[in-house]
């Protein structure tokens, strides 16, 4: 589904060069949960923006879903995000001055579907979020984790094979944060893959998979038995108070 | 092409951004308002003065005599100067000369009817006197070349001589008594220039007859078919040196023979008003100038409040050409919808102020041009133009900035918080 293969990229900061991901490679399956993990700066948010196209890598290769991703006009690199992934934002970014239906809608709008449809099958996606009664509010009519639960909507109402999601619980406060995981992990259980970023060792436990970025590289990829112990260790931290 | 949903969102999106959209728009409305205004008083200006100058036929000439006052030819100076009959033919078979009227002058002169009387002007001319004054006829007729021809005893009145004199009665056909001699009213006048109508017209053939003015005339009114300055400049030397020649008198001479170009004087003051009107247009254009880099301001502005919703959207899936498509589009409606207020607004209140100023000056100042601001109204393709001047400004403005927002990686445009 997802190969990379020696990804690297630097970022030109005035007369420096910031060399930010050093060789990256990582395959990630149809279906799989993963989590990019890492202390600030190791690269995670670049990472993620390369897998979700909206940034591009300055050597390697990318392949995405048998494609290669490189050098795209920007005309083609949005259509591929538009059918193929779906992002979701730390800071939710939903579009201040739409209402939730139509900030979900709005991927179908680029996909060329008339209003009257997309925002039917938008009403249908915030009802499997629960978010039906809110459909007519506006974004700061809404709670944090209201919101994210839109952006999730609008990341799913694509139909996209990933769901990209950047600290998708960093604004949020612990429980409002579970439950913005238990809905990604049902997304996961219908057969998307989702790969977040987070710096939460609680968040990433409730991932099959975590890769740990360090300085731009891959540090260590816990998964399986590993993860277990990952869990154990960490879900010490999450018991309730 | 016409793709509703597209205008859905655009119309969705300046529903939702009142604010934004009246500054857009107010600044292009009150350009394209404050423009018309001012080419609007332009024009009043100078249609109103053209207008007072064509109360008379802008080819007009007067030509009167005088005394000399320079020695010539052996005769002494202080010799007064006299036109007669003969100088009136003279006059009409020089080049140039399209239409003559003499004219001998009566001073004031008692006019009755029945028990009303009155002192008025009397002007004795010929016809083609109304080349000249291009006086308009409220009743009958002006005076014709038969009148002459026969020496008929018959008068034109001013219409302020026919209401004091007839009241309601009708006048046509009736006789007044000019200094006791019945005369008949064949018709009633206006001259266009003057708020005062108190001068008769009779034909100067009977006016020297009955009158005693022998072959005398006092003046001469004529229409030249000089076009510009030069040539009519040419013809009033001719007729000078004519005179001079026949009536014996040096050229320079100018108290002997006076005369008066019209054209020249109108082609003066039309160079000031093409000045101004120059002037006008400089201020017109500074304020075009004022209303695009306001409206490119805001449209600067809009477009950086907008680089996050921008980056969202190329993050969900749109093209760059789509959204730079939806701001421009956006931003030509709202200044498209404005420019047309400003210029339905503009134009409206010169039309309201001509209105007004008709209203007012009521019948009588329809027909006499004592104003000095007519029509204050803005030639069409000069407001449409600069409307669309001004949208197109608008777009390029919005165009710059929306390309550089659409370019930058949605991250980027996400990133600042």
């Amino acid at each position: 589904m997802i190969k990379l293969t020696d990804i690297h990229k630097s970022y030109e900061m005035g007369s420096n060069k910031l060399h930010v991901l050093k060789g990256i490679d990582l395959d990630i399956h149809q279906g799989e949960f993963v989590s990019i993990m890492g202390s600030s700066g190791s690269g995670k948010s670049t990472l993620l923006n390369i897998l979700g196209i909206l940034d591009n890598y300055d050597q390697g290769s990318y392949h995405l879903g048998g494609k290669l991703i490189s050098n795209m006009t920007e005309k083609k690199a949005a259509q591929l995000r538009n059918e193929m992934v779906g992002f979701v934002f730390q800071s939710f970014n939903l579009i201040s001055f739409k209402n939730a239906m139509e900030n979900v809608a709005l991927p179908l709008y680029y996909k060329g579907v008339n209003r009257k449809k997309r925002n039917m099958i938008a009403m249908e996606y915030l009802d499997r979020l629960g978010l039906k009664p809110w459909a007519e509010h506006m974004p700061n009519e809404m709670s944090g984790g209201q919101k994210q639960r839109v952006a999730i909507a609008r990341a799913l109402i694509s139909k996209p094979q990933i769901i990209l999601a950047d600290e998708p619980t960093g604004a949020l406060d612990t429980s409002t944060s579970y439950e913005v995981m238990e809905i990604l992990r049902e997304i996961n259980d219908a057969g998307i893959t989702v790969i977040i970023v987070t710096h939460e060792h609680d968040i990433a436990s409730m991932t099959q998979k975590i890769v740990r970025l360090k300085d731009g590289r891959i540090d260590e990829v816990i998964l399986n038995g590993e993860l277990a112990d990952f869990r154990e260790r960490y879900s010490k931290e999450l018991q309730p108070v | 092409m016409f793709d509703i949903d597209k205008w859905q969102e655009i119309l969705a999106t300046i529903k939702k951004n009142k604010m934004r959209t009246f500054l857009t728009g107010f600044s292009v409305a009150w350009g394209i308002f404050m423009l018309m205004i001012l080419l609007g008083s332009g024009n009043g200006l100078s249609n109103g003065v053209a207008k007072n100058f064509m109360g008379d036929a802008v080819n007009a000439m007067w030509i009167w005599s005088g005394e000399t006052t320079i020695p010539y030819q052996g005769l002494k100076s202080g010799r007064p100067i006299r036109f007669h009959n003969d100088d009136y033919d003279v006059l009409q078979s020089l080049p140039g000369v399209e239409t003559v009227s003499g004219r001998y002058f009566m001073g004031n002169t008692r006019y009755s009817y029945g028990k009303e009387s009155g002192e008025y002007t009397t002007v004795t001319c010929h016809p083609e006197l109304n080349d000249v004054d291009q006086n308009v006829m409220l009743e009958g007729r002006y005076i014709n070349k038969v009148d002459i021809q026969e020496k008929r005893k018959v008068v034109v009145l001013g219409k302020d001589i026919r209401e004091a004199l007839f009241k309601d009665k009708p006048a046509l056909g009736e006789y007044v008594k000019v200094n006791n001699v019945p005369f008949k009213v064949v018709g009633v006048c206006v001259e266009p220039e003057s708020t005062r109508n108190r001068n008769a017209f009779m034909p100067v053939s009977t006016a020297q007859m009955i009158f005693n003015g022998s072959n005398r005339l006092h003046n001469f009114a004529i229409t030249i078919n000089g076009k510009t300055l030069e040539e009519s400049q040419e013809i009033e030397e001719n007729i000078r040196n004519t005179f001079s020649r026949k009536l014996r008198f040096d050229k320079t001479d100018d108290s002997a023979l006076g005369m008066y170009n019209k054209l020249e004087n109108y082609i003066q003051t039309m160079r000031i008003f093409q000045a101004i009107k120059i002037f006008i247009w400089i201020i017109g254009v500074g304020t075009l100038i004022a209303g695009i880099v306001g409206v490119s301001n805001i449209m600067l502005i809009v477009v950086k409040e907008r680089t996050k919703e921008i980056g969202i959207r190329k993050a969900i899936g749109a093209s760059p050409s789509s959204v730079i498509g939806l701001i421009l589009l956006e931003s030509i409606l709202i200044t498209t919808i404005a420019g047309y207020i400003g210029l339905v607004l503009g134009t409206g209140l010169m039309e309201l102020i001509n209105f007004m100023m008709v209203q007012s000056a009521g019948d009588v100042g329809a027909q006499q041009g004592d104003t000095l601001f007519l029509n204050p109204t803005v030639d069409f393709g000069v407001a449409v133009a600069s409307t669309v001047l001004l949208i197109v400004a608008g777009t390029i403005a919005g165009y710059i900035p929306a390309k550089r927002a659409a370019s930058i990686k949605p991250i980027v445009a996400l990133r600042d918080e």
